[in-house]
């Protein structure tokens, strides 16, 4: 049996407001306020970034499984925000938690799901019995180009989990993936920002995808929305995955625990991870979740997760990611947030 | 920072690692080759709790170069239950919280950019505890 042994996050404390935003380009706040349903999201100050938050949402989960990290077979993470061009996020991270040397390590790239094929190829390799233990994590601190509509959404966040064979908090029931090549979303090579393709990143990539897997994955396990207490999609906004549970026949109650995009903001590749370790600090043993990210290009990951007795032992060994979410909150104005995600043109 | 001596560094900076001597049990960051206490050789590995009481600490207006878009900042003594003091910058917290014997706890952070091209140094800073 494999599954989750350890889990955890990591969010920035600072938040900006939609209105802020909003403000400063002129723009209607009410109307993206109930249009995306964001409220205002989380802000990397300059001195964190992907790694940083990788490292700390690693620790969390190393606490949660009762492994020292010189036990990590692989050290695995997606982001589309990765602070090097040329160098992996993964060995700085796999220092930083002593899994240096004998661990294999890459850094994933696939838009939004990044984080969730680390989680694929981990429990992968644990699966085939290649390693004990493999660390996939999530993050980014996404750049959204001022002014854009991503801008108002594009966020700061990671999420860690232990993929292992023993002492589960959740184990693995099924998985799945679902591609095709969709020109939703990119960022060229030397770009600060992604571009998107308005409207197009809607029906014909969000919601194909992450139906299409859904559907495939539910059929796999012969099971039915009702058979799940979670359900967690990935959220570009805070109206993409609400919509998605509804057109599967998930009702809006089994997607609240995870939904924590109108708080949060879009985290990337840590969006749907970071939903995952919000269900697992509540769930009981025997819950089942539902989970199916999406990354644009485009793909999804699902997969289906049943709660272990060991999960509520663990769930409060460090704080959970509603604290982290809604505790000691430093609100910033626009130019300091332009000025911590390096907005700001110094010319001189 | 040059690369090497970054390098050299990060046992310590990164996993706080400290040296504790064997025969009088005294902690060291970074790792010396001789106890200045009892005059031993022979130090055993530990890592340092992540969970530190502030000393003292003081308000930085006027930083060296590659700090100056971060001032002012606060930098701070920690304890560590260990008894090593290590400085540090102690961030995401007002100045007018900050506290001397308050509780913080060590976080991984980027600490310094070596300008466009060079090599990104993380290390450790002192938080609030959540």
């Amino acid at each position: 049996m494999e599954g989750i042994v350890g889990y955890g996050a990591h969010i920035p404390r600072h938040r900006i407001k939609v209105e802020e935003i909003a403000k400063v380009w002129g723009a209607d706040a009410p109307s993206y306020k109930r249009g995306l349903q964001l409220r205002e999201k989380s802000v990397p100050p300059p001195d964190v970034d992907t790694i940083t938050l990788s490292v700390e949402a690693a620790k969390r989960a190393l606490k949660r499984a009762g492994v020292d990290g010189a036990q990590l077979g692989a050290v695995y993470i997606g982001s589309e925000s990765h602070p090097y061009a040329v160098k992996p996020s993964g060995t700085v991270v796999a220092e930083a938690l002593g899994a240096v040397p004998d661990c294999h390590c890459a850094d994933y790239e696939f838009a939004c799901k990044a984080g969730s094929e680390a989680m694929f190829v981990a429990m992968g390799l644990v699966k085939a019995g290649y390693i004990d233990y493999g660390l996939a994590i999530g993050g980014d601190t996404s750049q959204g180009a001022p002014s854009d509509a991503l801008e108002y959404s594009a966020s700061a966040g990671a999420a860690a989990f232990i993929m292992g064979r023993e002492n589960l908090v959740a184990e693995i029931e099924y998985s799945n993936s679902y591609m095709t090549d969709t020109p939703d979303f990119w960022r060229r090579e030397h770009e600060f920002y992604p571009q998107h393709a308005g409207r197009y990143t809607g029906e014909p990539a969000y919601f194909k995808h992450v139906t299409g897997a859904a559907k495939a994955l539910l059929k796999k396990a012969g099971a039915e929305p009702g058979d799940f207490q979670y359900c967690v999609f990935h959220q570009p906004n805070g109206k993409f995955p609400m919509r998605a549970a509804k057109m599967l026949g998930f009702t809006k109650e089994q997607n609240l625990t995870g939904w924590l995009a109108p708080t949060l903001g879009n985290t990337y590749s840590g969006a749907s991870p970071i939903g995952l370790t919000a269900i697992l600090d509540v769930a009981k043993p025997g819950d089942r979740i539902f989970m199916v990210s999406y990354g644009s290009g485009s793909g999804s990951d699902g997969f289906i997760w049943k709660c272990a007795d060991r999960l509520a032992e663990v769930q409060n060994l460090v704080a959970t990611t509603r604290t982290l979410l809604d505790e000691r909150l430093t609100y910033v104005d626009y130019g300091t947030y332009a000025k911590y995600r390096r907005k700001i043109l110094k010319n001189y | 920072m040059f690369p090497a001596r970054y390098a050299r560094e990060m046992p310590h900076r990164y996993r706080l690692e400290a040296h504790k001597c064997k025969q009088c049990g005294k902690v060291f960051v970074p790792r010396r080759e001789i106890c200045d206490k009892c005059g031993a050789t022979e130090f055993e590995v530990i890592r340092l709790s992540d969970r530190v009481k502030l000393v003292t600490y003081t308000i930085i207006h006027t930083p060296a170069s590659q700090f100056k878009d971060q001032s002012p900042y606060a930098l701070g003594i920690c304890e560590f239950p260990e008894g090593v003091r290590l400085t540090a910058q102690v961030v995401d917290i007002d100045f007018a919280d900050l506290k001397t014997g308050m509780d913080l706890q060590v976080e991984f952070r980027r600490i310094q950019t070596d300008g466009h091209e060079g090599i990104l140094s993380y290390g450790y800073k002192f938080v609030p505890v959540i």
